[in-house]
């Protein structure tokens, strides 16, 4: 029998995510014997396997044209889609700039800030453009479950993990469940 | 700039005795006077009654007739319920718009004309309908629309504007016994007089009257409630606040039968040991002011009102307050909140009106069907009454019939009358389902057309709109959702949030955009705001949608997407500022909402 | 049969009472927690929050509002009601613009606590994204309406206890909002102080003190234990 797949995935975050994931310490032993790890910016893989994977993790909130592709290709090969972290499920401390017209946001960075030498807004096309604001990812895509916490305790990764791939309904006791 | 005249608005606070709880009133002057309430006259209201600042842009900002901005010489209204928009309003609009050169919701540039919709006015049986300056007009074809534009242009005072075009009509399409009643002024009060108060509550009692505004409690017990309940004062309230989407038949009880609607009330006084009585008349009404004004002058020069009523030691009267644009307000309590010059915001209960109402002292609030009724009890007994109707809703009930129907009006019926009844009386064919009681009524389908109109089975307020197989019930359940989503008060969470999610929710159904989770959901979250709502309005906001995916659940599946889900918001749209701020067109620099790269799941 | 002349029970257990007491102030005593926001134990009822939906006998209402009655039935901790709160806080999340990570008040945020009492783990709904006044013109005070949740009590304090009559609720529907009450608007220009109880009341962080930033390490702060652990009144007196 095959091993479950798991992928992981970051959009506008700060991979904090996905430190606190690995410290769930030696038991990241367990976990890689219990699973394999696809797609991930622990493994370097880019894109997920084609025949897609069991469990996705994603990190991040959704802050440009880059994002929005990523989360949808990875939403696509994932049977379970689950949001990590404040910025995921709420925007998070990128949404700080939702507050700000993006309008200001650029002419603060490009054209009118301090030390700018050559003012002047980035039109390469291979930048991704921003939106207009910053979204939780489960305005763009479904979203079948949600790891609260900036970042989530690494207890709750594994206590989330281990339901799902118990085939359980997942449940965050108190001390895990938390939006800090 | 608009200087405002200060003159006025001192003679406008003294005509109100410079009384706080006349806030509203005074700010309904201003508004008709000045074209709106900005932030100096907010002031200086505030200041001269010594009101808190807060209080005074509150009340602007809640009520739908006020504004804190200059709205100008012409401020219209487009009644926006279904009926109205089965009726063309749209076009209406369309053409106010062009020839008027404005945008709606906006005051024109010049400061003159503002123009916006609002829901029901009242006028379902007349429409498309309109309000100028509190003003009604009826029957507003876009050709119609042009002519008003025209002498708007011309800055035409409303006054010398073809009166045929402020024609609102009464003639009743079926009378039953309280429409083919002769009432003759003060002979009801004469014979409660005679036989004594006591006396005259168990007449009412016999009767088996139940209030007649829909939610049916009975008469009788709530005036010897208040009767009995401790207080300094007492007071008599009627509820003219008609407000449910669909309902004119107030409208019309006031138009011709406020003489019984105001003996109505002096019984009650009467009855509770009240001096004092407010007539609470929706703002979309005011065109019916002054003769309201007029009746009451009359009944006081014939001793049925005022000091020594018929030559008893027996004070009454009668005080009129209007409405701003609330639905809410007819909410008794939140009613009484509005007449004490505040935000109409329902009260928590308990404590319930009738012992701790206008002022916190015992109060009798009711509809103005339930005051005519009793006049007539008063006059023709309680026999009379009990001639129709069933065993737990005696008498009969005005409804008010609109939609696709050949002959739309007030229609008096029994008690127990089938809904089928009324169909084939108004003339209504192939239809597809009935809303009954207005938007947090009941829609039936035709499975259900021998359902009797009674509080055992399907309770009313009178609202009775029809609709044909050609109609789209997606959209009239929209129209509600979008109803209640603008007239949520905002004071408790499930209403003020719920509803927007609805409004959201049924958008992007109707869109085709909603997948059958999502429907799912909001199905959840309606059921929440139904549960946990404040009052009437939030538990029955979400009815239109719960009722409808009830019976017509297919035609919610229809419009399902199969898509896996799509985005909530216009994902290309999101990008457009800085597209056109880094001068980029190119493929990368755009987003596709749908299709199947995106959303197919593998 | 004295005892049961002023009893109710409460999810399945009798709860005495004092007459005059609402169903939240009677479990209140009985150290048993209802979730609430708006309710506050020194200020006058509200009733605008809905958390503290009770069933008493089958029907909906609000357990700081309702009188305590003798004999009846009150349903607060089952699945269902905690589902529907679960929803109410949702509702109060995507309403306004609550991000705990750069939020001072986290860890001592009522909203936050009622959130995790009733298992919410992200918004559900589509967030509103309405872009609200921050108010930094009073020396002491910061007023973040991105985090008012619109609970009226610092509206009730400091009308009731403090007399001061210095703020608002304005607009209808969700265009609610806190005001001031000062011609310019802004809170620099009342005489509100940060030793008003309005200042103490505020459940969230939409009105904080300005000289504190995160008064407490994580893990020592109010709520970093379950609020069963509390002493319920001591939680209910909390700021």
């Amino acid at each position: 029998m095959t091993k479950p797949t798991i992928a992981t995935c970051s959009l506008a975050g700060c991979f904090g995510c996905h430190m606190s994931l690995l410290d769930i310490d030696e038991r990241i032993v367990d976990l890689v014997q219990l699973v394999q790890f696809d797609r991930s910016p622990l493994t370097d893989i880019k894109h997920c396997s084609e025949q897609g994977v069991d469990i996705g993790l994603i990190e991040g909130a959704l802050c440009n044209a880059e994002n929005i592709h990523t989360l949808r290709e990875f939403r696509r090969r994932c049977r379970i889609l689950v949001a990590v972290g404040t910025c995921a499920i709420s925007g998070g401390v990128p949404a700080l700039r939702n507050r700000i017209p993006v309008e200001e946001c650029l002419n603060e960075a490009y054209l009118q800030g301090q030390g700018i030498d050559q003012p002047q807004i980035p039109n390469d096309v291979e930048l991704p453009l921003l939106m207009d604001k910053v979204y939780p990812v489960h305005e763009v895509v479904h979203i079948d479950y949600s790891l609260p916490g900036c970042p989530p305790p690494a207890d709750a990764f594994w206590s989330l993990l281990t339901a799902l791939l118990e085939g359980r309904e997942p449940s965050l006791d108190y001390p895990l469940r938390r939006f800090d | 700039m608009h200087a405002m005249n200060y003159q006025r608005i001192n003679q406008i606070l003294d005509d109100h005795g410079r009384n706080p709880l006349r806030l509203v009133q005074i700010l309904i002057g201003i508004q008709a006077e000045c074209g709106g309430i900005p932030a100096s006259v907010r002031d200086y209201i505030s200041k001269a009654l010594a009101v808190p600042l807060a209080q005074v842009h509150g009340v602007v900002a809640f009520y739908h007739f006020l504004s804190p901005e200059i709205q100008g010489q012409y401020r219209i209204y487009v009644a926006d319920n279904i009926i109205d928009r089965m009726h063309g309003n749209q076009e209406v609009m369309a053409t106010l718009l062009q020839e008027l050169q404005a945008e709606r919701g906006k005051p024109r540039a010049d400061g003159q004309v503002f123009i916006d919709y609002t829901s029901c006015t009242g006028l379902c049986d007349q429409g498309p309908a309109l309000l100028i300056n509190s003003r009604a007009l009826t029957h507003v074809t876009p050709d119609r629309a042009k002519e008003i534009a025209e002498r708007i242009n011309a800055g035409e005072p409303l006054n010398n504007w073809p009166s045929h075009w402020f024609q609102v009509e009464e003639s009743p399409r079926v009378a039953g016994p309280v429409l083919a009643s002769q009432f003759e002024p003060g002979r009801g009060l004469q014979a409660a007089l005679e036989m004594g108060p006591a006396q005259y509550l168990k007449e009412v009692e016999r009767a088996g009257l139940r209030g007649r505004g829909g939610a049916g409690f009975r008469t009788a017990i709530k005036w010897r409630v208040s009767r009995d309940a401790p207080g300094k004062t007492h007071y008599v309230i009627c509820n003219a606040d008609e407000g449910e989407p669909g309902t004119f038949k107030d409208r019309a009880l006031l138009t011709r039968d406020a003489d019984a609607m105001f003996e109505g009330m002096t019984l009650a006084g009467l009855v509770i040991g009240a001096e004092k009585g407010f007539l609470y008349l929706r703002g979309e009404y005011t065109y019916l002011y002054s003769q309201l004004v007029a009746t009451l002058a009359r009944r006081r020069a014939e001793h049925l009102l005022g000091k020594n009523i018929l030559g008893r030691e027996f004070n009454f009267d009668v005080e009129i307050h209007l409405g701003a644009g609330a639905y809410v307000a007819g909410e008794e309590s939140a009613l009484i909140e509005s007449l004490e010059g505040k935000c109409a915001v329902p009260r928590p209960r308990p404590p319930f009106t009738a012992t701790h109402g206008y002022l916190g002292q015992p109060t009798v609030c009711n509809n103005v069907e339930t005051f005519v009724k009793t006049a007539l009890i008063a006059q023709n007994g309680a026999d009379w009454f009990l001639e129709c109707g069933t065993r737990y809703s005696p008498g009969s009930k005005l409804l008010s019939v609109s939609g696709d129907v050949a002959r739309p009006g007030i229609y008096e019926y029994p008690f127990g009358t089938s809904v089928q009844t009324v169909l084939e009386a108004c003339g209504a064919r192939e239809t597809q389902a009935v809303q009954i009681g207005g938007p947090s009524g009941t829609c039936i389908t035709p499975n259900e057309f021998d359902r009797a109109i009674c509080y055992e089975d399907l309770s009313t307020g009178g609202s009775f709109m029809v609709f044909n197989r050609s109609r789209d019930m997606l959209s009239v359940v929209q129209n509600f959702i979008h109803f209640f989503a603008d007239e949520s008060c905002g004071f408790c969470t499930p209403c003020r949030v719920g509803t927007q999610l609805m409004r959201r929710a049924i958008d992007k159904i109707v869109a085709g955009k909603a997948g059958a989770r999502e429907l799912k959901e909001i199905e959840h979250a309606a059921k929440c705001t139904r549960a946990m709502s404040h009052c009437g309005l939030g538990q029955t906001a979400t009815k239109p949608f719960l009722d409808t995916l009830d019976r017509l659940r297919p035609q919610y599946e229809a419009r399902l997407s199969n898509l896996d889900f799509v985005p909530n918001f216009d994902l290309d749209q999101s990008l457009s500022k800085t597209r056109a701020l880094s001068q980029r067109d190119d493929p990368h620099a755009h987003l596709p909402q749908t299709g199947e790269a995106c959303d197919a799941r593998i | 049969m004295q005892e049961s002349e002023f009893s109710f029970e409460l999810d399945g257990t009798d709860l005495p009472f004092e007459p005059g007491q609402s169903i939240m102030e009677a479990a209140t005593q009985a150290g048993v927690y209802i979730p609430h926001l708006c309710h506050h134990p020194d200020l006058r009822r509200n009733g605008s929050c809905k958390l503290c939906t009770v069933k008493v006998n089958g029907r909906f209402g609000s357990a700081c509002a309702l009188p305590a009655q003798a004999g009846c039935t009150v349903e607060s901790n089952t699945s269902e009601l905690q589902e529907m709160r679960r929803q109410i806080v949702q509702m109060l999340f995507v309403e306004g613009n609550h991000y705990c990570p750069f939020c001072e008040k986290s860890g001592n945020c009522q909203l936050q606590v009622v959130a995790y009492h009733v298992g919410m783990v992200d918004m559900h709904f589509p967030p509103f994204n309405t872009a609200r006044q921050l108010d930094a013109s009073h020396r002491e005070m910061l007023l973040d309406r991105d985090r008012c949740i619109q609970c009226a009590r610092c509206v009730r304090a400091s009308q009731d206890l403090d007399k001061k009559n210095i703020f608002g609720l304005a607009g209808r529907g969700m265009n609610i909002r806190l005001v001031v009450n000062s011609d310019s608007g802004l809170l620099g220009d009342t005489d509100f102080s940060s030793a008003d109880h309005a200042a103490q009341v505020c459940p969230t962080g939409a009105l904080i003190r300005k000289d504190q930033a995160y008064p407490c390490p994580i893990g020592s702060r109010l709520y970093d234990t379950p609020i069963s652990q509390h002493t319920i009144r001591q939680d209910a007196r909390h700021d």
